[in-house]
């Protein structure tokens, strides 16, 4: 439910971006969880969800937005649920927020770097963090981004952030992040 | 069946000594046998004449290698006095006692170069016959290479499989920060990085004639697949395309890569010169991940992994382009493909419950054997007679390797003294 829910968000947002192109993610393919129990992690960190972020209104913002911690373009991180490449609602103001960055700076470019968790394959989970990487391009393109602005690239499970080996980990590496070039 | 008191304690005894760590003087990596072959050969190996002296003795490499298999039992060949080297001096009657069906014997001579010259001999106790017999011109350095060789041979000689103990492995080692591909003895002797960075490496790849490795680097901030000279130690990107660039794997005939790239959007199959020059060729078209690819002995199918079905699975295809067809159907989770040397199975990594298993499948009658119960199994690889699977698992939180033969019944461990070692590939015979 809460996976159709999510769907339905993204879907929402594609409409409202006033685009008509069908992703390609398969909703259920990713399987990541490998013999995790069905439905969502107990202890998953959940970020801060990017409510209250400053409307993106009036004049371009240069690169020191970037790292204006009061700005929400220095939030750079994506997360996903288990089983899932799909952009939850929460980043949407984050992900909205950069695509329209890279609008107004056309010289800019960022590379949006996949991750999985350790689990299975690391060739498998290479793709995994691929199409997750993709996802929030696709978003990012869909609000204006040139495809040439963002390279969707994916460590796997090589690069953990949290290197414990349990849910609140994986939930950690269940991500993307946005990494401007030159940066 | 008769058998003295004494002879029993002797055979504990070397048995004792058989599973004991080897001496690690010279190894980073030690090996550890688990479980045995279903028949096993009882053989003695005498030591070779004036091998006291010399810093690397022979006959305790071959008998190492042959215990490895499994499918070896040494008997006691000490006691003798004088010990035999010659086929005359061998006493079958004596042989026959102590239970052995073949007995090896052997001399070592310098040379007037600085050389060695290493003769053996393999002997049927039942025939009492010489059932072969080579020397070798071996330096120092050569004197443990020698000794695989030898196993080899008495390996094919016995079991009618190629041996493969004078073949070697890559495996990654982390230390730290540090990644390093190691290519070392398939005993896990004489490890050497043959390249090293503080960025991640993974999926090395032998080239089919052994004298390179694929393996993808994170060096370039990004998945870049490289090649690299085993001799020469020279590198040189063969694919870095928008995206990712990953799962590299060799056709039989040395002249191709399959990789996995994203440049197109999504991770999809592509051909492309081991040079890196031309134009990739894609092979697969799917919206799904599709990689992992691996050719048959033959090169005529590829398989590969896709979850295009709703979970990963195993696919095969013409390697010429056409269509998939799905070849795993137990389990929500079947990865990692190698097509066995003879191309009549494969091994995998299979999902069961929360575990993660090395696998061999039946092309023809896709049964599946598992043959691990490890908790994280990954990477397996076949030696090249196909006899052994080579693959990665984790104990107490670190990566080590080990490997399987492929009717599970012989398990070996190689543990590495510092470090998380992961992503092993047997490599080839050598030409």
């Amino acid at each position: 439910m809460k996976r159709l829910l999510t769907g339905l968000s993204v879907l929402i947002l594609l409409a409202l971006a006033g685009c008509a192109t069908t992703t390609k993610e398969q909703e259920g393919a990713a399987v990541e969880d490998r013999g995790a129990p069905a439905g969502p992690p107990a202890a998953a960190p959940k970020p801060a969800p990017d409510t209250g972020a400053k409307p993106l209104v009036g004049k371009p913002l240069g690169a020191a937005a970037l790292k204006d911690p009061g700005n929400i373009l220095s939030r750079r991180s994506v997360y996903f649920d288990f089983d899932s490449n799909l952009v939850k609602d929460e980043y949407r103001p984050l992900v909205t927020a950069h695509a329209r960055y890279l609008q107004q700076n056309p010289g800019a470019k960022m590379r949006i770097e996949g991750n999985a968790d350790e689990r299975g394959s690391r060739e498998y989970n290479i793709a995994l963090g691929q199409r997750r990487s993709e996802a929030v391009k696709q978003m990012m393109q869909l609000l204006g981004a040139r495809p040439d602005q963002i390279e969707s690239v994916s460590f796997g499970e090589e690069k953990p952030k949290a290197t414990g080996h349990d849910e609140a980990a994986w939930a950690e590496n269940r991500r993307a992040d946005i990494v401007y070039q030159g940066e | 069946m008769k058998i003295s008191r004494p002879y029993l304690l002797l055979r504990a005894v070397v048995i004792l000594i058989a599973l004991a760590p080897l001496p690690s003087a010279h190894a980073a990596l030690t090996i550890e046998i688990i479980g045995t072959g279903a028949n096993q050969f009882p053989i003695a190996i005498v030591p070779f004449r004036a091998e006291a002296g010399l810093a690397q003795a022979v006959t305790p490499v071959i008998a190492a290698d042959l215990t490895r298999s499994g499918v070896f039992r040494m008997v006691d060949a000490g006691g003798l006095n004088p010990p035999p080297y010659e086929p005359q001096d061998v006493n079958y009657a004596t042989w026959r006692a102590r239970g052995a069906d073949t007995v090896v014997i052997g001399s070592i001579a310098p040379l007037s170069d600085g050389r060695y010259d290493v003769r053996f001999r393999l002997m049927d106790v039942a025939k009492q016959a010489q059932l072969a017999g080579f020397a070798y011109t071996a330096d120092a350095t050569q004197l443990r290479l020698t000794a695989h060789r030898i196993a080899d041979v008495i390996y094919e000689m016995l079991t009618g499989d190629k041996g493969v103990f004078s073949t070697r492995i890559a495996y990654i080692v982390k230390k730290g920060k540090r990644y390093e591909l190691q290519v070392a003895d398939a005993d896990g002797y004489n490890p050497h990085a043959i390249f090293w960075q503080d960025e991640p490496i993974i999926s090395p790849a032998w080239s089919p004639d052994g004298t390179h490795l694929a393996f993808v680097s994170f060096k370039d901030k990004k998945a870049v697949v490289y090649v690299q000279s085993v001799i020469t130690g020279k590198n040189w990107p063969v694919a870095n395309y928008w995206g990712s660039n990953s799962a590299p794997t060799w056709s039989p005939d040395g002249r191709t890569l399959a990789v996995v790239l994203s440049k197109d959007g999504g991770s999809q199959i592509y051909f492309i010169n081991t040079d890196g020059k031309g134009q990739p060729r894609r092979m697969t078209f799917s919206s799904a991940i599709d990689t992992e690819p691996n050719f048959s002995p033959d090169g005529e199918l590829m398989l590969f992994t896709s979850d295009r079905g709703g979970s990963p699975q195993i696919y095969g295809m013409p390697s010429a382009g056409g269509d998939p067809r799905r070849l795993t159907f137990e389990g929500t989770y079947n990865v990692s493909p190698r097509f066995s040397p003879d191309g009549k199975s494969f091994t995998f990594i299979q999902r069961n419950g929360g575990r993660f298993n090395v696998a061999v499948q039946d092309m023809t009658t896709r049964q599946v054997q598992v043959l691990t119960d490890g908790f994280i199994d990954e990477s397996p690889s076949f030696a090249p007679n196909g006899r052994m699977i080579l693959y990665a698992t984790e104990v107490k939180g670190r990566g080590i390797l080990s490997a399987v033969s492929s009717d599970g019944r012989v398990k070996q461990r190689l543990t590495e003294d510092a470090g998380d070692v992961r992503e092993p590939a047997w490599g080839p015979y050598p030409k």
